[in-house]
């Protein structure tokens, strides 16, 4: 077939009619984002609306495109840019994702993308509604809190009688992704594993396939090191000159972030030359004894003590950065957060086999703090500046935003730095 | 066993064994897919999409109560109370006599008679706490619910004069199509053409062009397909135009299979409207015995044509077109992505006219009427006359037909409102009005209104109305893009925040970016116009910001550590030994 001249923000392309945009485009080198597009579904599933572009002025789903002479594709604009990268960071607020604890890491598409647009946190609250994994099935396993209803499984998985193996219950923010048991019975190894493909998240799995690949050789390792995360700058605040005092703390979180800033290695060496630590416990000094230019915060809030001392910092701080999933989300401590407190607590103190007859209490006195209704993210309690994705993040990432904020130096973050699966 | 039936019939089956059994159990589940050739577990997926069908609980009574603003401003949570004490049951939960089941719905296109509630699918009226407790009372000792039942008739509250009205004038069944053997199928389209007739479901896109769309499309099979969903909270004017004037309607569609070459005609009937079904499918039966209906109709040579009625089951989205379609043809009423026009492939992918009830009536009058009488309404660039549907707090509500160019203040005034301090136009994907715009015109080229005209006097918080219209937007969306089903839900929680008092000039900013990512994003109307209303409320009444704006701060109010702790403290009560 011939090839037509097409527009791509004013750039001229060249591209057979009729073909998809988004794999015209992607053989072009323009990556334009999507999740729920799948090349021989046609007409395609159009669910996600990751990929939306303006055709001729008017906002179109680009997986709908199709190539035709003098095509006018706007893409790369910051409102576009923006509103893509928002769609993708609802799906990240209404799902529940702990991708570290997912055996989807570094497979996933959603993932993928999160970086690729360059989320550090996203915009919307966390619904983290409650929805059960279903374990019924002969070879797969639902984790419907993953799923960001794309479709392909529901209209691509059949069984050998030709009957859904997928399909979604309820509607609205209530759907569900959902298995047929007897057709599920019916699938064999192989097309169960390829369920298991087309999910672009980890939506379903097939038990004791899941994490049979190895690590260290997953879809998006080999992702090219020099792709630039387009991150949107913090504002530069001028610092008093000198040196910097820096103070960090991890409230509910695993110390891994803390870790995580002394992997600079031989670096700290020269950081300590610039920066000086306040309260943090890389030195152990308890109680601020000075104002700060810069608090680092790991993990997020889940006691009445993390809330004092993020505010704290908040009063004694120029900037806040949070650091690390948990801080800006809650992490994986916010795993609760589906589920009740009072449901939590009797879980562990009342019911658990451990708890002994008649000694079950739940934890309580006045020294104790008290734990909050759910994890919160530290941005829910008191105003966060920066935000620094990663479970943990890379020392290179931290270290640059740092010096970023204290001595206006430019960085870029290259997409191996930011990944953290 | 062999599968046996066609797809398209799934909703009329369910329909069937749930008016047998009162619900649909996991066996009848079962038998379904087996009889379509479906896993069951696509069924149970069309089951769930539908508010209506009611799995594994089967009850005497079932109460449908319209959860719509008007209600909420007219006593709708007492009349709840009244439901709750009288049965002994909250809604949604299960009646242990196994005697009522007590659910919310969306607007049930009563809005002029609010508070009201379907029983069993049939009308209750301007309920009052004395009348559902009576109403019980008489259920449970065994009344016919046909006695009890209302039969709310619309009041006519306004016609224009000088004879120009359009609907809302005796009609002789049969008169448009009377006309069609003197006409070719291209002049009824170009009559069309003439008339200037636009969709009335709210798009108004130019009728004319889909007919000639369809006509030209090569297919031996092309539909006919009424769009009888009136979802749109505070809409009742089909509702009337059914009751009223059912020939209307079906000679508007009969005019349309004979100018596109279709031989059969569908209308999409809301369930909610079940108890006007009778009516439509008398109707139906009379065309047919006058061989109105049939085969080689007024004696035209192969002009073949049928109606026949599908009725919906509770899915206001299935009023978007191809959502309709979808739920025609027995799936969940998912709005399809745009790639073809139903001129092109509508229903079984065959080219399909849809057409909303209000356009099908005018049609007809067209052909009855002529096109001048037509024309001579309404302003030169807006010809023509709409009917509206009046809700809300005026002493007349009821419909109005209006010509076009009605300043909105004339129709407050001829509605007898008072104090009136905004008025939602289209319903609430509509636009909503402040008295600054009052003098705008009701007119294509100025503020187009679908029906809905919902009046809220200085009494009103605009905060339950914008809450309101989330919470449906939130039922009713179909879930299938992310944006829509994922965005008002976080704007759920945006607007808990305002009620709290906590909002800050920052959360105006979010609320007014996220509503705009929806608009753009989103893959149908439903979606694109929910979040309107509140950025209408934050742009266009001061006040309703300025009430709960706080000052931004850098600790962020909206948490509140006593609150937090809440849970914890009743935790360790619950297991305190020292009382
Ligand atoms: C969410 C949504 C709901 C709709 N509901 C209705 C409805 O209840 N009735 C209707 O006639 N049109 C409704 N429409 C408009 C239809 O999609 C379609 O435009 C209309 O039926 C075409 O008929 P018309 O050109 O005669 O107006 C709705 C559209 C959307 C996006
Ligand atoms: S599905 Fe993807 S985004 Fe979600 S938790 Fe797993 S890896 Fe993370
Ligand atoms: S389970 Fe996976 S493939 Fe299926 S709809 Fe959800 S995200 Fe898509
Ligand atoms: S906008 Fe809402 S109703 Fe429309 S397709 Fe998307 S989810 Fe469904
Ligand atoms: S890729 Fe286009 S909507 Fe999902």
């Amino acid at each position: 077939m011939s090839k037509v001249p097409f527009y791509i923000d004013g750039e001229k392309y060249f591209a057979e009619a009729g073909q998809n945009l988004i794999e015209a485009a992607e053989k072009l080198g323009v990556f334009i984002p999507s999740l729920c597009h799948y090349p021989h579904i046609d007409p395609p599933l159009a669910t996600c609306r990751a990929c939306t572009v303006n055709i001729d002025g008017q906002p179109r789903a680009g997986c709908l495109c199709k190539i035709k002479e003098g095509l006018m594709v706007e893409f790369d604009t910051p409102d576009l840019r923006d509103n893509r990268k928002a769609v993708i960071e609802m799906m990240f607020a209404e799902g529940n994702h702990f991708c570290p604890a997912c055996e989807k890491s570094g497979d996933c598409d959603l993932q993928h993308l999160g970086y690729k647009t360059g989320i550090t946190a996203t915009r919307f609250p966390h619904l983290f509604i409650d929805r059960v994994m279903d374990f019924n099935p002969k070879r797969i396993v639902i984790e419907p809190s993953r799923c960001i209803k794309c479709q392909r499984c529901v209209e691509e998985v059949l069984s050998v009688d030709g009957k859904k193996v997928f399909s979604f219950k309820n509607r609205g923010n209530e759907m569900l992704v959902s298995v047929d048991y007897a057709e599920e019975a019916k699938l064999t190894e192989e097309e169960a594993l390829r369920a298991m493909h087309i999910c672009p998240v980890g939506a379903i799995m097939v038990r004791g396939k899941s994490l049979a690949r190895p690590f260290g050789h997953r879809k998006y390792d080999d992702e090219e090191s020099s792709d630039l995360i387009p991150i949107s700058q913090a504002p530069s605040i001028k610092t008093s000159g000198g040196k910097k005092t820096v103070a960090t703390t991890s409230l509910a979180g695993c110390f891994g972030c803390h870790m995580s800033m002394l992997d600079l290695d031989l670096g700290i060496l020269d950081l300590i030359e610039v920066v000086e630590f306040n309260k943090s416990p890389l030195n152990d000094i308890k109680n601020f004894t000075q104002r700060c230019d810069i608090g680092l915060i790991e993990g997020g809030c889940c006691n009445s003590e993390n809330v004092e001392v993020l505010k704290k910092f908040r009063e004694m701080c120029d900037i806040l950065v949070s650091i690390g999933e948990c801080a800006i989300y809650g992490g994986l401590p916010a795993m609760r957060n589906t589920i009740p407190l009072i449901e939590c607590l009797e879980e562990s103190y009342i019911n658990s086999l451990t708890s002994e007859n008649n000694e079950n209490i739940i934890p309580a006195h006045e020294d104790l703090p008290k734990i909050l209704d759910q994890v919160y993210s530290c941005h829910e309690i008191v105003k966060i500046d920066y935000w620094i994705p990663g479970c943990p993040p890379s020392a290179e990432h931290i270290w640059k935003v740092v010096k970023n904020l204290l001595f206006q130096q430019d960085y870029s973050v290259l997409y191996p730095e930011f990944k953290y699966d | 066993m062999k599968s046996n039936k066609k797809r398209h019939h799934l909703l009329d089956a369910l329909w069937k064994i749930q008016n047998q059994h009162g619900c649909i159990s996991d066996d009848q589940v079962q038998k379904i897919a087996d009889q379509f050739g479906m896993s069951s577990i696509e069924v149970e997926g069309v089951v769930s999409f539908y508010h209506f069908f009611k799995r594994n609980s089967a009850t005497t009574f079932t109460v449908y109560l319209s959860n719509n603003i008007v209600s909420k401003f007219k006593g709708f949570s007492k009349i709840k109370k009244a439901f709750e004490t009288g049965v002994g049951v909250s809604f949604g939960k299960k009646d242990p006599t196994q005697m009522f089941d007590l659910h919310e719905t969306s607007c049930i296109g009563l809005s002029d008679v609010e508070p009201a509630a379907l029983i069993n699918f049939r009308p209750f009226v301007n309920l009052t706490s004395a009348r559902v407790h009576k109403l019980i009372f008489y259920l449970k000792a065994g009344a016919d619910i046909d006695e009890l039942c209302d039969h709310p008739q619309s009041i006519i509250q306004f016609k224009p004069r000088n004879n120009k009205a359009t609907f809302l004038r005796t009609y002789q069944a049969g008169k448009a199509i009377n006309q069609l053997p003197s006409l070719s199928p291209e002049s009824v389209i170009e009559l069309m053409r003439l008339a200037d007739l636009r969709g009335m479901g709210g798009a108004f896109f130019p009728t004319h062009i889909k007919w000639d769309g369809c006509k030209k499309q090569n297919s031996r099979s092309k539909y006919v397909v009424c769009n009888a969903d009136e979802g749109e909270p505070g809409t009742f004017k089909d509702r009337l135009l059914i009751q009223e004037y059912p020939s209307l309607c079906i000679d508007g569609m009969i005019a349309c299979g004979y100018s596109i070459g279709a031989h059969e005609g569908i209308i999409y009937l809301r369930a909610e409207y079940n108890y006007l079904r009778k009516k439509l499918e008398d109707t139906i039966q009379a065309y047919k015995k006058k061989k109105w209906l049939g085969k080689n109709i007024l004696n035209i040579k192969n002009f073949n044509f049928n109606i026949r009625v599908q009725l919906g089951a509770g899915a206001y989205v299935c009023g978007e077109e191809t959502a309709l379609l979808q739920s025609m043809e027995g799936y969940r009423g998912e709005p399809r992505p745009k790639v073809y026009f139903p001129t092109e492939r509508g229903f079984l992918n065959k080219p399909t006219v849809v057409n909303n009830v209000e356009t099908f009536c005018k049609a007809a009058r067209i052909l009855e009427l002529g096109v001048d009488h037509i024309t001579a309404a309404g302003l030169p660039e807006s010809k023509g006359t709409k009917l509206i549907s009046v809700s809300g707090d005026c002493k007349k509500p009821g419909i109005y037909e209006i010509e076009w160019g009605m300043r909105i203040q004339e129709l407050l005034d001829l509605s007898q409102a008072k104090n009136t301090y905004a008025v939602q136009v289209s319903g609430p994907s509509g636009e909503l009005i402040s008295s600054a715009e009052f003098e705008r015109k009701i007119a294509l080229n100025d503020l187009k209104c679908g029906g809905s005209f919902m009046i809220f006097n200085q009494e009103r918080n605009l905060l339950d109305v914008v809450q309101n219209f989330n919470q449906f937007f939130i039922d009713e969306s179909c879930g299938v893009c992310t944006p829509c089903r994922a965005g008002n839900f976080i704007l759920s929680r945006e607007i808990r925040k305002i009620r709290r008092g906590l909002m800050d000039q920052n959360d105006i900013n979010k609320i007014l970016k996220w509503g705009k990512i929806m608009r753009y994003s989103s893959r149908c109307g439903l979606g694109q116009t929910a979040p309107n209303s509140l950025i209408q409320a934050i742009e266009k009444f001061p006040d309703f910001v300025n009430e709960y704006l706080t000052a931004d701060n850098v600790l962020n109010k909206n948490f509140n550590l006593k609150e937090a702790v809440q849970d914890y403290e009743k935790a360790i009560l619950k297991y305190s030994r020292y009382e």
